[in-house]
């Protein structure tokens, strides 16, 4: 376990390493304007942008503006192209938004997932589980931000359920105005996973319901509820946990951009697309290495969570 | 070269069959498995009906001039701010002074109302259609020709090039999808691309395409490399070995004709996922650059005056959905016929 550990670990920071050397060198090696031309305001002259250049470190060579880049990024010194803001404070300030977001998702779409998938498991072929087939395929079909638009539009804007858009924490507008901006995000959000993790539960119920120790179970005279969540359900949600953590990985680290930019959440997601538009470096790396982070890491919770939900698997 | 290859799997399947004729009249006649798997999607209804909704979609972006040039009398790109056009025995501004663009007309001209710049949404849309679904079904065969191209590479020579290739796919793996497109869609939107002797302009297709089809690699080659490792080992590799065959010969020869279902099933599902990360990528500005159309584009300029024109975001925003529901709908009909038995395969 120890050595297992230390190997993905050390595996994780190389991953990272190669996933920042790439956002640069895609910035840097792909001519995306000059960011001294674009500082130095509307009508710049050789020597100002010759003096900006020289500020940041741009005339120096790839490797040393990666560095200096890399360190000011650990030691929280970052500041951005554009507004020339505290790159680190913008990420900490952004990530309860997005934690808050992709936490309420995921739960939403992991119990949803579940419960339809067994829902049309049950009774396999019949009129319910064809009901739920046709949403679930129109959720994975339908994208997240046209869905998200029309219910903003809806539900927000005409009929005035529901706020529109924004994001407000608990400490400034109470538990009960946080929950009320959250609610349609985490559910247009969740809507295509709920579609992919019902057909995934579906399947792998209809998968084990036959095994012999389902039949067992069904033998000793057990109850058909308990049969189904003891016996039948916890096995076939082996597949469904790894998944959920690596999609949950996912949404953390940028799946959620979409979201947050629809519902106006300032999270690092609409961060990372407000940046982008200007080719602001800075925070686009930033940005970037949290996602990865958050990818990498949680596929090492999920395969460590794996061998210890299916004692088959061994840690390697 | 086939010709005279003794151990040839083939003639020797048909020579079984043949027998087995000989002493069963009632014994059917060799099968394969294309042809069984053929049979089955006959059978399924509803996958067979969303597969032609696909070729009818296909088929209507092809006829996108045929419209704007004899229907609609318009190119997706002409302006008309200030005309007018006759509804309902009435002249009305086809882009009211407040800017807000007509909706539906139903007739030849404006089927589908106009946009902002009031330009004909149904020749916009069809336009689209042909820009999305190339991007889409052109950015699946890059995926599927480098995954395949990896993955054979990776699972079959194994050891260093293995090592390698698979220490790619983590970093793949672990970049942030939407976050790589966006941020090369960005980069590359403003500078072109140049790869090796090609050229691509700042606002060509082949950018997002080319965008959209190295993205997915990953997730496609990961399986390939997972079932050639195993196919390797099989007596067929080690037969054609012994003739003499060569690495290409096996990996393309051998090799390939046993992943063609698993790419089969893949493909319409690639396709699907490409015409969707097209869309958002050109709703967050890094796709299809303006003014060229596509249905991401559509909908994002769309969702602007949502208030105002549901129209203009209603139109590509159904057309996208059904685009790729069918694909979805049709690609699980095309894994049931391949594989009745499929498990949903999660990693490797």
């Amino acid at each position: 376990m120890a050595t297992f550990l230390i190997r993905r670990l050390a595996g994780m920071a190389f991953v990272m390493f190669v996933v920042s050397v790439l956002t640069y060198f895609i910035f840097f090696v792909l001519p995306g304007g000059d960011p001294a031309v674009r500082m130095a305001g509307k009508r710049p002259t050789p020597e100002i942008i010759n003096a900006i250049r020289e500020e940041w470190g741009l005339d120096e060579p790839f490797y040393t503006q990666y560095l200096t880049m890399m360190g000011k990024l650990f030691s929280g010194e970052l500041v951005s192209y554009d507004q020339r803001e505290d790159v680190v404070a913008r990420i900490i300030d952004g990530a309860p938004r997005t934690f808050a977001l992709a936490i309420g998702a995921a739960i939403i779409w992991f119990a949803a997932g579940v419960a339809l998938g067994l829902f049309s498991a049950i009774r396999a072929g019949g009129i319910r589980d064809r009901v739920v087939t046709v949403l679930a395929l129109i959720g994975i079909s339908t994208p997240v931000f046209l869905l998200g638009a029309l219910a903003s539009y809806y539900i927000g804007y005409k009929w005035g359920i529901l706020p529109d858009g924004g994001y407000t924490p608990v400490s400034e507008g109470g538990l009960w105005q946080w929950l009320k901006h959250l609610i349609m995000p985490w559910l247009v959000l969740a809507t295509l996973f709920i579609g992919v993790y019902s057909r995934i539960v579906r399947s792998s119920v209809l998968d084990t319901i036959n095994d012999d120790y389902v039949r067992t179970a069904r033998a000793k005279g057990i109850s058909e509820r308990r049969v189904m969540t003891r016996h039948v359900l916890r096995n076939s949600l082996i597949p469904v946990v790894t998944l959920w953590g690596l999609d949950f990985g996912y949404v953390l680290g940028g799946g959620a951009i979409l979201t947050e930019k629809v519902f106006g959440i300032q999270g690092v997601g609409g961060y990372f697309a407000d940046s982008i538009t200007r080719l602001d470096v800075p925070p686009v790396m930033a940005v970037v290495l949290f996602g990865a982070f958050f990818i990498v890491l949680l596929n090492t919770i999920v395969d460590i969570v794996y061998a210890l939900l299916d004692p088959r698997i061994r840690l390697s | 070269m086939t010709a005279d290859n003794p151990v040839e799997t083939q003639p020797a399947a048909e020579g079984v069959s043949h027998e087995l004729e000989v002493e069963a009249s009632h014994a059917p006649s060799g099968t394969s498995p294309w042809a069984l798997a053929w049979r089955r999607l006959k059978r399924n209804k509803v996958s067979l009906a969303f597969g032609v909704l696909f070729i009818l979609l296909v088929l209507s972006a092809l006829a996108a001039p045929l419209w704007a040039e004899h229907v609609a009398e318009t190119t997706p790109s002409r302006n008309n701010v200030s005309g007018t056009i006759i509804k309902d025995g009435q002249e009305v501004d086809i882009v009211s002074l407040e800017g807000v663009p007509i909706g539906p007309t139903w007739g030849r001209k404006y089927f589908l109302g106009a946009d902002q710049n009031g330009r004909d949404v149904m020749v916009r849309l069809l336009y689209g259609a042909r820009n999305s679904l190339q991007i889409g079904i052109l950015a699946a065969l890059i995926t599927m020709t480098l995954a395949v191209i990896l993955g054979m590479a990776a699972g079959y020579f194994r050891g260093w090039t293995d090592a390698i290739i698979s220490r790619a796919f983590d970093v793949m793996w672990a970049f942030p999808v939407l976050l790589l497109g966006v941020a090369l869609g960005v980069a590359l939107a403003v500078g072109g691309l140049n790869i090796g002797p090609l050229h691509f302009e700042s606002g060509s297709l082949w950018i997002p395409t080319f965008i959209i089809g190295v993205v997915g690699v990953v997730y496609l080659a990961r399986p390939i490399r997972g079932q050639v490792l195993s196919l390797r080992e099989k007596e067929f590799v080690e037969a054609a070995r012994a003739q003499g065959a060569g690495n290409l010969r096996i990996m393309f020869g051998e090799l390939l004709p046993n992943i063609a279902s698993t790419l089969l099933v893949f493909f319409p599902l690639i396709v699907a996922n490409a015409i969707m990360l097209e869309a958002a990528l050109s709703f967050l500005g890094a796709g299809v650059q303006p003014p060229a159309p596509s249905w991401g584009t559509m909908i994002s300029s769309g969702l602007s005056s949502l208030i105002s024109a549901p129209h203009q975001t209603f139109a590509p925003g159904l057309m996208l959905v059904l685009t790729v529901l069918s694909l979805n709908i049709f690609g699980e009909g095309v894994r049931d016929a391949l594989d009745p038995r499929a498990k949903i395969k999660l990693e490797n």
